[in-house]
């Protein structure tokens, strides 16, 4: 749309990692498009609706002050603002249609550029509050489950398969796509395809509990090869730590509630109800994208989830000092 | 006259405020501070039934229906459906019977869990937080309906999928029993 650019500079908008300006994929510049047309259609509307006004409001009627102005009858005038609110009902109503036809083509092209015979299949599960990503493989130990951190390589169709574990989310990445919700036993399919590479941000967009605000994840586009390297490393299951304090932590993991919830593949630890840690150091965020995945952050949502996530389904883990550092230094092999 | 609708109304919201208690939902709870596993016994000194009641656990979570939500969260979640069902049992006893092996009182049901018993119950000392123990507890209290009424959802969470056997439509049986597809 013209004049994009200089426009949005001038009103402050950047466009970030969580933005539906600057789009990353087909989808979001086609969804773009719409809104830009939508934009200055109303802003037109807008100065015309001002000036009349002003117009209106500048008339000066000579006369008593004291007493409303009696207007005398002026037939000519009468037709010619009959004739003016015609044509304005009439424009507005062509406009309207034409809105709507536009929206129409949008969404069409919005779907239509995604009916692709190959592409990337990944199941995203809503939880509250996280997302349980899975790109499913017929193969059953080539399949890859992560969370809160979606992969995808630039440049191929990506279509996401949504369901839910509990209540209905939302899933949206606005430098992607629009939104689509994620209903509880009930799956759909979301296609996008992502031109630029980069690390786009996404948010539950359906009020779905306490940590609703909480309830982020990141699509983090990349070039084909690198994303293979990623799925590579990712099919793998846990090695065995060879660091006294890792084997530990191991034993501390797999003796303590951690287990009850979580996954590490490669261990007894099999329990779906958390996030899948096999590969939890490779992850930059934790918690729903709340917290950077450092020592220190790592250690205070162990010990008090609840404190940072009022009402998350994480239980305080109360663990002795030795008990914690050797965990999370185990949680840091888990590359 | 003012003085009975000063009474009133403070009595409506004196009321409605004790409903919420059954609401009431703590996210970080304190740890307890008495050791109920050492003080609940299973069996007294003599051989036989001679049941020793264990001293009163927490209450505060046998009176609360967002911990027995949680416990039948944690029901499914930490596979006690796996032996248990449902309540109605499999590999393990049925739960919503009135027979207690080990004991009805809050105190002897945390007790079995965190201990294990013999033939299968495993321990989840360590592995359950106390304060999830007990909303599992409360649950399976409220399977054989010994939790206030209150406190008891009065609803189901899943929907009926299919009518009570009552209900359901006559259907006209086929294959080799039924004499309509021959005769067509």
């Amino acid at each position: 749309m013209i004049g994009v650019g200089p426009i949005a500079a001038a009103l402050l908008i950047d466009p970030g990692a969580h933005s539906m300006f600057g789009g990353a994929s087909t989808q979001a510049s086609h969804i773009e498009w719409l809104y830009w047309l939508i934009f200055w259609i109303c802003f037109v509307v807008y100065v015309l609706v001002i000036a009349a006004f002003t117009r209106a409001g500048a008339r000066n009627y000579r006369g008593d002050p004291g007493m409303l102005p009696v207007l005398p009858k002026d037939e000519a005038g009468d037709r010619r603002a009959g004739w003016f609110v015609g044509t304005a009902v009439v424009v507005t109503i062509l406009t309207l249609f034409f809105v709507l036809v536009e929206t129409v083509i949008t969404g069409k092209k919005v779907e239509s550029a995604t009916t692709s015979k190959n592409p990337v299949t990944i199941n995203v599960i809503g939880h509250q509050w996280w997302w349980e990503v899975i790109y499913p493989n017929p193969q059953a130990d080539q399949t890859v489950t992560t969370a809160n951190e979606i992969h995808v390589p630039v440049g191929k169709p990506v279509v996401i398969l949504t369901n839910s574990a509990d209540v209905i989310h939302s899933f949206w990445p606005p430098n992607i796509n629009g939104k689509r919700d994620l209903l509880p036993g009930y799956s759909s399919a979301f296609w996008f395809q992502v031109d630029k590479p980069g690390i786009y941000r996404g948010q539950c967009a359906e009020f779905c509990g306490l940590q609703h605000a909480h309830m982020g994840f990141s699509i983090i586009a990349e070039s084909p090869e690198q994303f293979a390297q990623w799925q590579q490393n990712q099919v793998k299951p846990a090695g065995d730590p060879t660091d006294p304090e890792a084997q530990r932590g191991k034993q501390v993991f797999l003796t303590h509630a951690c287990i009850m919830c979580h996954t590490v593949r490669g261990t007894d630890a099999g329990s779906r109800f958390g996030p899948d840690l096999t590969h939890l150091a490779s992850r930059q965020m934790i918690a729903a994208e709340t917290l950077p995945n450092t020592r220190g952050a790592v250690a205070g949502w162990i010990v008090d989830p609840q404190r940072i996530k009022p009402g998350t389904q994480m239980s305080p883990n109360p663990l002795a000092p030795d008990d914690l550092q050797a965990v999370i230094t185990y949680l840091q092999t888990l590359q | 006259m003012s003085r009975c609708y000063q009474f009133a109304v403070l009595a409506t919201v004196a009321l409605s405020l004790s409903a919420c208690k059954r609401e009431t939902r703590e996210f970080r709870p304190v740890p307890p501070a008495q050791n109920v596993l050492n003080t609940v016994q299973v069996s007294g000194l003599n051989p036989g039934a001679n049941p020793v009641v264990p001293p009163p656990a927490p209450s505060v979570y046998q009176e609360s229906a967002y911990a027995v939500s949680q416990g039948q969260t944690l029901y499914n979640q930490y596979n006690c459906v796996g032996c248990h069902a449902n309540g109605g049992g499999g590999i393990g006893p049925p739960l919503m019977d009135n027979n207690w092996i080990y004991g009805s009182e809050p105190a002897n049901v945390f007790a079995t869990i965190m201990q294990g018993r013999p033939n299968g119950m495993p321990s989840f000392r360590n592995r359950i937080p106390e304060y999830q123990a007990w909303e599992i507890v409360a649950y399976v209290r409220s399977l054989s309906g010994l939790l206030p009424k209150d406190v008891a959802p009065a609803r189901s969470d899943t929907m009926n999928i299919k009518p009570a056997p009552e209900s359901m439509p006559r259907q006209t049986p086929t294959g080799i029993t039924g004499a309509t597809e021959q005769s067509k």
